[in-house]
């Protein structure tokens, strides 16, 4: 397959692999090599650095707010509607507009992305809580729980798979869009996508193998904790 | 890009902001202006062709992909073993960032538009399908035994009962699958495959010039929310039913 693939004009999938592995000459960089595994576990880190600092300050926002809002069954529409148009937010405009606006560097990126989290895990956690069975809340209630206590050990419990929901699909968006980083100064695995000429067309190959393998994992990470975090009773049985 | 310290340069945006009513300066891209009304007016048709192709873009790859994930719900509804491998394949294409997808096809596609469209086209798969699959599965029992019982055949119970029922889960799924479409469809221009993203990325305006991204960013939330409302009123128009109920 990729004896094939390698004979086509693009890219090719064993000069991608040797660009991942060893660094190899750039058009521009006048002899200076490009790439190689030790740029790439650099730029991998620096990818998760953001999307963990980005996540972090996305959950800050976005979890006290849903769990009192679904805990108090308020605001319903309105929780359901921000998530909607949280989805219409266009990343490259925003990552654009926040490092012209207010500047480059690790942070700013974290926070622009962290836009793109705040919907959906709001939502999800609103709608978790909000739909947990009145019948265990009254059941918790009298049995002499404290509204804290109700919330923490019967309705968070209760809401992990859609709460968890929000939290993998806010991200999938915040690692995706860290691809696009580059653009506001912080270097990602995504500069060897946007910085074609430097890379050239094995290293943009190189770039999306990477940040494709990058997001499966994170995804099946988060899965992982989803499993371990849902009580035994809410685990579908082997029948 | 401007200034490294963040509150220095929310403190200069400002400051600016007032100028710009008093003074009306051309050309404005050289000083460090929010918005310039004065380039906007001049410039606002350099947005029209972006805009044509986002649209089509939008509308080519949500057509795709709900041709695609409807034709799965409905095989998996008649197989339920296939459900499994379905959600784990759309999942999959889901997961995969949009603008590493463009790339992976690099070497089979090449770049330009028809990249961008199958990229797009995959990643609503996993939403359309898992709101069709929901809404086949909500379709109360009683309704598909009284249609059996007035001697339809699978098919009609198919086509005349369920899929009529399941019509507010499948466009609560079109819509999500759009509006974030309209979204991602600013990534294309990194494949060449034009839209809005393309006067922010690749023109010769310049990623740091902030009229321009209002400008292009503003339409594609426009076009989002254009699309959303326009998919909700057709969702209440197809579901009469409803309009009863929660009345």
């Amino acid at each position: 397959m990729s004896g094939l693939l390698s004979q086509l004009p693009f890219a090719s999938i064993d000069g991608a692999i040797e660009f991942i592995f060893e660094p190899q000459y750039s058009n521009v960089t006048g002899g200076n090599k490009v790439g190689g595994i030790d740029k790439v576990v650099e730029l991998t880190i620096n990818q998760l650095q953001v999307t963990v600092i980005s996540l972090a300050i996305a959950l800050a926002v976005a979890l006290p707010f849903a769990l009192y809002l679904g805990h108090k069954h308020k605001f319903e529409t309105l929780a359901i509607a921000f998530g909607n148009a949280g989805r219409g937010i266009p990343e490259l405009a925003l990552i654009a507009f926040m490092a012209a606006a207010i500047g480059v560097g690790l942070l700013n990126v974290a926070i622009a992305l962290a836009v793109l989290g705040i919907p959906p895990i709001l939502t999800n956690t609103f709608v978790g809580i909000h739909q947990v069975d009145r019948a265990a809340v009254d059941a918790a209630r009298g049995m002499g729980m404290t509204e804290f206590e109700i919330l923490r050990k019967v309705e968070i419990p209760l809401a992990i798979p859609t709460l968890m929901g929000g939290i993998r699909g806010a991200t999938i968006a915040i690692v995706a869009t860290a691809t696009i980083a580059p653009l506001a100064g912080y270097e990602t695995l995504g500069d060897f996508i946007i910085n074609e000429n430097v890379y050239g067309e094995n290293g943009v190959l190189a770039g999306a193998i990477l940040v494709a393998l990058l997001a499966l994992a994170l995804e099946l990470a988060l899965a992982g904790i989803q499993r371990l975090l849902t009580s035994p009773g809410l685990k579908p049985r082997p029948a | 890009m401007t200034s490294p310290t963040v509150f220095a340069a929310v403190g200069e945006v400002g400051k600016d902001f007032f100028k710009e009513r008093t003074t009306d300066t051309l050309p404005c891209q050289s000083t460090d202006k929010l918005f310039c009304w004065d380039w906007a007016r001049e410039n606002f048709d350099r947005y029209e062709t972006p805009l044509r192709q986002h649209v089509e873009l939008v509308l080519i790859s949500v057509a795709i992909g709900f041709a695609i994930a409807f034709a799965l719900a409905l095989l998996s509804h008649r197989h339920r073993w296939l459900r499994p491998p379905f959600l784990l394949g759309t999942g999959v294409l889901y997961t995969i960032p949009s603008i590493a997808f463009f790339f992976l096809l690099l070497p089979l596609t090449g770049r330009g538009r028809d990249t961008a469209i199958i990229a797009l086209s995959a990643y609503t798969l996993q939403i359309i399908y898992r709101n069709t699959i929901i809404g086949l599965d909500n379709v109360s029992k009683s309704a598909v035994e009284a249609a059996r019982g007035i001697g339809m055949t699978d098919r009609q119970i198919l086509w005349k009962v369920e899929i009529p029922l399941a019509r507010p889960e499948i466009f609560a799924g079109l819509q999500i699958a759009t509006v974030s479409t309209v979204a991602i469809a600013t990534l294309a221009t990194f494949a060449r495959g034009g839209g809005l993203g393309e006067p922010i990325f690749g023109g010769e305006l310049g990623i740091d010039f902030k009229t321009n991204i209002i400008i292009a960013g503003g339409l594609a939330v426009l076009l989002a929310a254009a699309f959303g409302l326009l998919l909700l009123w057709l969702q209440r128009l197809v579901t009469p039913w409803r309009r009863v109920e929660t009345e």
